[in-house]
């Protein structure tokens, strides 16, 4: 994916871009808001990264020039404020996603990966397929391997969400604000025990896996 | 404290307002005083003049009855009386005195309505002094002329102590009014003072100073009781920050110095290869995530007490919101052994941010599997408003519960029960379920199950619940 990093930090711009470069990206970096309209204006690219603060231009008017000219292009909003109030008002100028410094890498690029993807996995379907595994969203089943497995409705929301990003890693947070809608954190890893009772149905008779557990990450459903 | 300088006692809102109430207390008083007088000094010439007009009647009469001779017998009468105040004359056409106690005829001119004013003195007046008369002249049939008056020396006296007294009382007004002015808006300015001067001791830091209160119930005291509690507040969260940063510098900095020393320890072992590298990469990844975790459950708390959570509060259903979180939480207690029952009454409605109490009802169902024994229960309860209190959320487990001498301290940030040291965690959980509850208004109650610990959000009724939001809803521990 083609991908730009509007932010003001030297360091935190570097380690990202080295971070988005080794994962497999092109990116491109604007050190100020100015810079970074300009950029996102004249190219193409998949996914914008924006700093909330930045000098020049604030990322969130930014963000809103750039959705008034018509640039649809999926903004991933990286900010130090973490409240809901502010993570409203982020997605509400027209970001796509938000994610509270400080974060993991992994959280980072997992996120910027679904975005790249979301026109598809966002795709009204009736019918998703990976591998031997179909998923009818009409009549709410799943087959592997031609087997009916049966679920729960909130089981079927995980493995729908692990469908629509299949291949790419979804971390336990994106999980839990896309399959829950909880945006924070609990203490213990209660998605872990959901994704356990998942592969018990997913995986257990049918070979070879395809819940993967990507350590220090998050998940990865591939055929 | 500085005494107050008269110069600026003349600045006072305190003194200008006693000066306005002395000009209307002075106005009113001005109003009495000349009452006072028209009943007084003016009813005696009003007196004086009935007098008068009763002796002309009289005089009348006689003339009438026998003529001038008669007239003037009984003028002659009446001048004889001894220490007379009355003043009679009758005289010839051409003003000489015929009978009567006046010496010779007032040359005076009798005004519009025939009253005179003229001194006397001689015989007439005792003293020797030159006493006031107020008389009226006729003139009879034949030209002879008739004085009827009276001796205004008494009246004068009279009118004079009149009016002394009534100056007198003016002055004394005056005096008393402006010297209360002066004492009233001295006595404000000490008080005010008072709070002036612990104003400045707080400014230059000394938080402990209280204003002192005089049990008189008024306004000053009213004041005094604000600001105590005002005090109290910014005492009560300057030492919880206290609190937090000594403890956030421990509890980041040990796992840091950790953190650090791993990496360090890698560098300096020269037989390590790339997977040891990994391994200690890992681990501090690791590390760093928990670190991560218990700035962020930090943040959540201070970005919740400080309310700077600015969504607005929207109807939240605390049955569907604990439903959810059950299922959520439903596996992880299974995996544990235990069973997550439900005892949801209803679904009522209480006015907040679900994302908070989601992560509060969390919070509690954490510690109550992590602490809960094998096999055992833990129950959500809703249960809706009953009279005076609003909706209930509770949730009862039967792990050891918390004694309790530390059901108050649990609720502070990063203390953890000795009990507790060898389980994960960071001490937090329960306070971001207070300082949900404070932002909510509810009252946060950690109870004995026997066995088992009961934490129960009491929300605040519906009705008064919108009106007034400025009170934070205490957190009370029952014993």
């Amino acid at each position: 994916m083609k991908l730009l990093v509007i932010e003001d930090d030297r360091e935190a711009a570097a380690y990202m871009v080295k971070g988005l470069k080794e994962s497999g990206h092109v990116v491109d970096h604007a050190a100020d808001g100015t810079q970074g309209l300009f950029m996102a204006g004249s190219e193409n690219y998949d996914v914008l990264i924006v700093d909330r603060m930045l000098p020049g231009r604030d990322g969130l008017s930014l963000i809103e020039v750039l959705r008034a000219t018509g640039i649809t292009t999926p903004i991933l909003i990286l900010s130090a404020l973490g409240s809901v109030d502010d993570r409203v008002r982020g997605l509400r100028s027209g970001g796509d996603d938000y994610l509270t410094k400080p974060y993991a890498f992994s959280e980072l690029l997992a996120r910027v990966e679904a975005l790249g993807r979301r026109a598809a996995a966002n795709a009204p379907a009736t019918r998703l397929e990976v591998g031997d595994l179909v998923m009818d969203l009409l009549t709410r089943t799943v087959r592997r391997a031609g087997k009916p497995i049966d679920l729960l409705p909130r089981e079927f929301q995980l493995l729908e969400y692990l469908m629509r990003h299949a291949g790419s890693v979804v971390t336990r947070t994106m999980l839990l604000e896309g399959v829950w809608d909880y945006h924070f954190d609990p203490q213990t890893n209660v998605i872990d025990v959901h994704i356990a009772r998942l592969r018990q149905k997913v995986d257990r008779d049918f070979d070879p896996p395809m819940i993967h557990t990507i350590r220090g990450a998050g998940y990865c459903l591939r055929a | 404290m500085p005494r107050p300088s008269y110069a600026r006692l003349f600045r006072t809102t305190t003194f200008r307002l006693t000066l306005v109430y002395l000009a209307l207390f002075l106005a009113s008083v001005l109003t009495i005083l000349g009452l006072i007088y028209w009943f007084t000094a003016g009813y005696a010439a009003r007196q004086t003049n009935a007098t008068i007009a009763a002796e002309i009647a009289g005089l009348h009469e006689q003339y009438q009855r026998r003529g001038l001779v008669g007239l003037a017998d009984v003028v002659a009468d009446r001048a004889r009386e001894p220490r007379t105040a009355g003043i009679y004359l009758l005289a010839s056409p051409r003003f000489q005195p015929i009978a009567g106690n006046l010496q010779e005829w007032p040359k005076v001119e009798p005004d519009a309505n025939g009253w005179m004013n003229f001194g006397i003195s001689g015989t007439h007046a005792e003293d020797g002094q030159e006493h006031p008369a107020r008389a009226i002249a006729f003139t009879l049939p034949g030209g002879y002329r008739l004085l009827v008056g009276r001796d205004m020396r008494e009246h004068q006296i009279y009118q004079e102590r009149v009016i002394a007294s009534l100056g007198w009382s003016l002055l004394l007004t005056v005096v008393l009014g402006v010297l209360g002015g002066v004492l009233i808006s001295r006595h404000m300015m000490h008080r005010l003072e008072a709070v002036n001067a612990l104003t400045r001791k707080i400014m230059s830091g000394d938080l402990h100073e209280r204003v002192g209160i005089r049990g008189a119930g008024d306004e000053f005291d009213e004041l005094a009781r604000n600001l105590n509690a005002m005090l109290d507040q910014i005492e009560h969260l300057m030492a919880s920050m206290r609190h937090v940063t000594e403890n956030v510098a421990h509890d980041l900095r040990t796992p840091l110095t950790r953190l650090r020393s791993r990496l360090e320890l890698a560098l300096l072992d020269s037989e390590a290869d790339a997977d040891d590298y990994r391994t200690v990469l890992q681990a501090t990844i690791a590390e760093a995530d928990r670190l991560l975790t218990v700035f962020g459950a930090l943040m959540s708390i201070a970005e919740t007490e400080a309310g700077t959570v600015h969504a607005p509060f929207a109807p939240v259903r605390l049955g569907s919101l604990a439903r959810s979180m059950v299922e959520l939480y439903e596996v992880v207690a299974e995996e544990k052994g235990m069973r997550l029952e439900t005892a949801i009454d209803g679904d009522p409605a209480v006015s907040g941010n679900d994302q908070l109490l989601s992560q509060a009802l969390a919070n509690l169902l954490d510690n109550a599997i992590k602490y809960a024994p094998e096999g055992s229960r833990i129950t959500v309860a809703v249960a809706p408003a009953v009279g005076g209190t609003g909706p209930r959320l509770t949730v009862t487990d039967a792990g050891p519960g918390i004694p309790e001498a530390d059901r108050d301290r649990v609720l502070q940030r990063f203390v953890r029960l000795e009990s507790s040291r060898s389980t994960p965690g960071n001490g937090l959980g329960l306070s971001l379920v207070a300082a949900v509850a404070r932002l909510h208004r509810a009252r946060l109650t950690l109870e004995d199950a026997r066995p088992g610990l009961k934490v129960s959000l009491v929300f605040p009724a519906e009705t008064g619940g919108k009106s007034d939001r400025r009170e934070a809803a205490g957190i009370s521990v029952p014993a």
